[in-house]
């Protein structure tokens, strides 16, 4: 139980996540999480606006139940499966955060600064949300695919437009970490 | 009942990404930081191991629920709608620290400020799909 509760390494992570590709894959779908955005925006009538959304949306329920599955897995392993341990961040990424002044790293999943109902009173962090939101939105459709769809289902198919997304991905997020959010916090 | 698979699937994948800490915030900043190994250790072996079952399938082992081929839908060819769309990506999954799977799962763990960010990423979509044909792919 207790190999349970606390975090799982890499090496058993990696192929459990593989093995969410695999199943799908086996009741004859594909794993992606970002189609389900495109699919939200048709069912709310964006139809109306651009052929894009103009599809049989309810072929896509399945992929929704799998959102609303996750959903429920996040909320099962934090009230069930976790000790209240935290993440084992490297000391030194504590410290860097700390000076850009994010307080308790690693003690919840997202830092306070941002994600708390107190820091949504502030102006700042309701915009960095909306932008990061955006951007992850945009960003997927424009590339065709997000982390599942890409990185991992792309890439363990060989697909070199995969490839390709994920050193977007990097280049992206490398960036973002490296010099902007210095610049933000 | 059809759906129940899928609901299932979806509860395995949200309790996998909590307990490998991969919708952790802070995991997100430390790989783009290069401090440490773990989210390239699951990225790398959930894609070695992705590897290993599509060439093993490919051999015609194993078959899907239908008894059909295992299919893996193939990507258009291009590059720049691949570079800048991964690129817009990338700086928006670094700094809210999630992607499009993590977004409703961390909504489950509690971080109900994650439904802006959702909205955002409708939003976001939606923008997509109305400059769609005017964007270089």
């Amino acid at each position: 139980m207790e190999s349970i509760l606390n975090p799982w390494s890499w090496y058993v992570s990696g192929p459990l996540i593989t093995l969410v590709m695999v199943l799908l894959l086996y009741f004859g779908k594909t794993f992606g999480m970002s189609s389900n955005l495109r699919t939200m925006c048709s069912i709310a009538g964006a139809g109306k606006f651009a052929d894009f959304f103009k599809f049989k949306w309810k072929d896509q329920l399945w992929n929704l139940t799998v959102v609303a599955g996750a959903i429920i897995g996040g909320f099962i392993a934090t009230q069930y499966l976790s000790n209240d341990n935290g993440t084992n961040l490297n000391p030194q990424t504590v410290v860097e955060l700390q000076n850009m002044g994010f307080k308790n790293s690693g003690e919840t999943l997202v830092p306070d600064e941002i994600f708390s109902i107190e820091a949504l009173k502030t102006p700042k962090a309701l915009i960095l949300l909306i932008i990061g939101g955006l951007l992850v939105g945009f960003g997927t459709r424009y590339a065709g695919g997000c982390t599942s769809g890409h990185a991992i289902t792309g890439l363990s198919s060989l697909q070199k437009p995969s490839l390709i997304a994920v050193i977007g991905f990097f280049i992206g997020g490398l960036i973002m970490a490296n010099f902007i959010l210095p610049l933000i916090f | 009942m059809k759906f129940l698979k899928f609901l299932l699937v979806g509860i395995f994948f949200g309790i996998v990404l909590v307990k490998s800490e991969a919708v952790s915030w802070y995991r997100i900043y430390e790989m783009f930081r290069f401090q440490s190994f773990h989210m390239y250790g699951i990225i790398g072996t959930a894609i070695a191991s992705g590897i290993l079952f599509l060439q093993i399938s490919k051999k015609g082992y194993i078959k899907n629920i239908k008894s059909a081929n295992i299919f893996v839908p193939k990507k258009e060819n291009g590059l720049i709608r691949y570079i800048i769309g991964g690129i817009i990506f990338g700086l928006g999954w670094a700094l809210i620290g999630a992607c499009p799977g993590p977004m409703y799962i961390l909504l489950g763990t509690g971080t109900y400020s994650m439904i802006i960010v959702i909205l955002a990423a409708i939003l976001g979509t939606f923008i997509y799909g109305i400059l769609k044909n005017k964007l270089p792919h």
